[in-house]
């Protein structure tokens, strides 16, 4: 598969909105090994000024892989998922993700290059409530090990 | 008590944690993210990508060192902006003892309007794994 350059620019439709739950906030927190009353409790949240409970830091990114799942098609700009991993991630917040938060994202890609031979996709995803408030950005670069000769040294050594 | 400004100075160190990761961390990493990416529970398909064995999701790493800020700071909503580069793989073994992953961090800056600037330190069994790990964090001032 080939990496096409011409996708660079490219912005996708809105996602559906997420509807951010309580229990998936409890869910996730505990997943990351959080036991922070602020997740679970609405007036641990409220004595430190939420309107409703918080997220983690990072559950933005699980709004975010959800709203790539509906809108993005890896196949039409060549970039083969197979073997996916992480290269960075930034989040630059407006504000917490909270409990009754329903998130549409947009999503645009931002670069598509071949770096030493791995394919490396580079995405801005925009959080915004229904109501049109931001809420979070993110900037993401994906790798696709598939590119890699030789396995982990390779994929480390970038 | 979320932390105030005054209260930080320059050179600041986080308190330190090591938080072991195993398979069925993962497992339910990959269930509350809804990432069910085989590399991160498959030995055979993390294998086919070259990897040592089955790694870490990167967001859990970023997860549990964001988690030494939050707990610092007082408020996750503290931080905001958090960026990192993922530049070596947390390699999690099939045994009960898992990976480990040692998170520290240090103020470098104050800036205005009670924004302070971390450097975050994230290694696993003493290797770097996150690198250029920065969080900026607003206190209360």
């Amino acid at each position: 598969m080939a990496l096409n350059p011409s996708c660079v620019g490219k912005s996708y439709p809105l996602s559906r909105p997420y509807p951010v739950e309580p229990e998936t906030i409890r869910r996730f927190a505990e997943a990351v090994g959080d036991p922070a009353a602020v997740y679970t409790d609405q007036q641990a949240a409220q004595a430190l000024g939420h309107p409703s409970v918080p997220a983690p830091p990072t559950f933005p990114f699980v709004v975010v892989a959800r709203a790539l799942d509906e809108v993005f098609s890896y196949d039409e700009i060549g970039f083969d998922p197979t073997y996916l991993v992480h290269g960075d991630q930034c989040f630059e917040y407006a504000r917490s993700v909270r409990v009754g938060d329903r998130l549409v994202t947009a999503v645009s890609i931002t670069g598509a290059k071949n770096l030493r031979g791995k394919d490396v996709l580079t995405l801005r995803a925009d959080v915004a409530d229904t109501g049109g408030e931001h809420v979070v950005t993110l900037h993401l670069t994906f790798v696709s090990l598939t590119a890699v000769k030789g396995g982990v040294s390779d994929a480390a050594s970038r | 008590m979320p932390l105030r400004a005054e209260n930080v100075e320059v050179g600041d160190e986080l308190p330190a944690r090591t938080v072991t990761v195993t398979r069925q961390g993962l497992v339910r990493y990959a269930g509350a993210s809804e990432d069910f990416n085989p590399v991160h529970w498959n030995p055979r398909v993390a294998r086919e990508a070259g990897l040592p064995d089955v790694i870490a999701h990167g967001m859990l790493t970023m997860a549990i060192a964001a988690r030494t800020v939050t707990d610092w700071a007082g408020d996750p909503a503290a931080v905001v902006e958090y960026r990192t580069r993922f530049s070596r793989p947390v390699v999690v073994p099939d045994d009960p003892d898992g990976a480990s992953v040692e998170v520290g961090g240090r103020v470098v800056a104050r800036l205005d309007d009670g924004l302070v600037r971390l450097d975050l330190v994230v290694t696993s069994g003493g290797t770097k794994v996150l690198s250029d790990a920065r969080v900026t964090v607003r206190l209360a001032s």
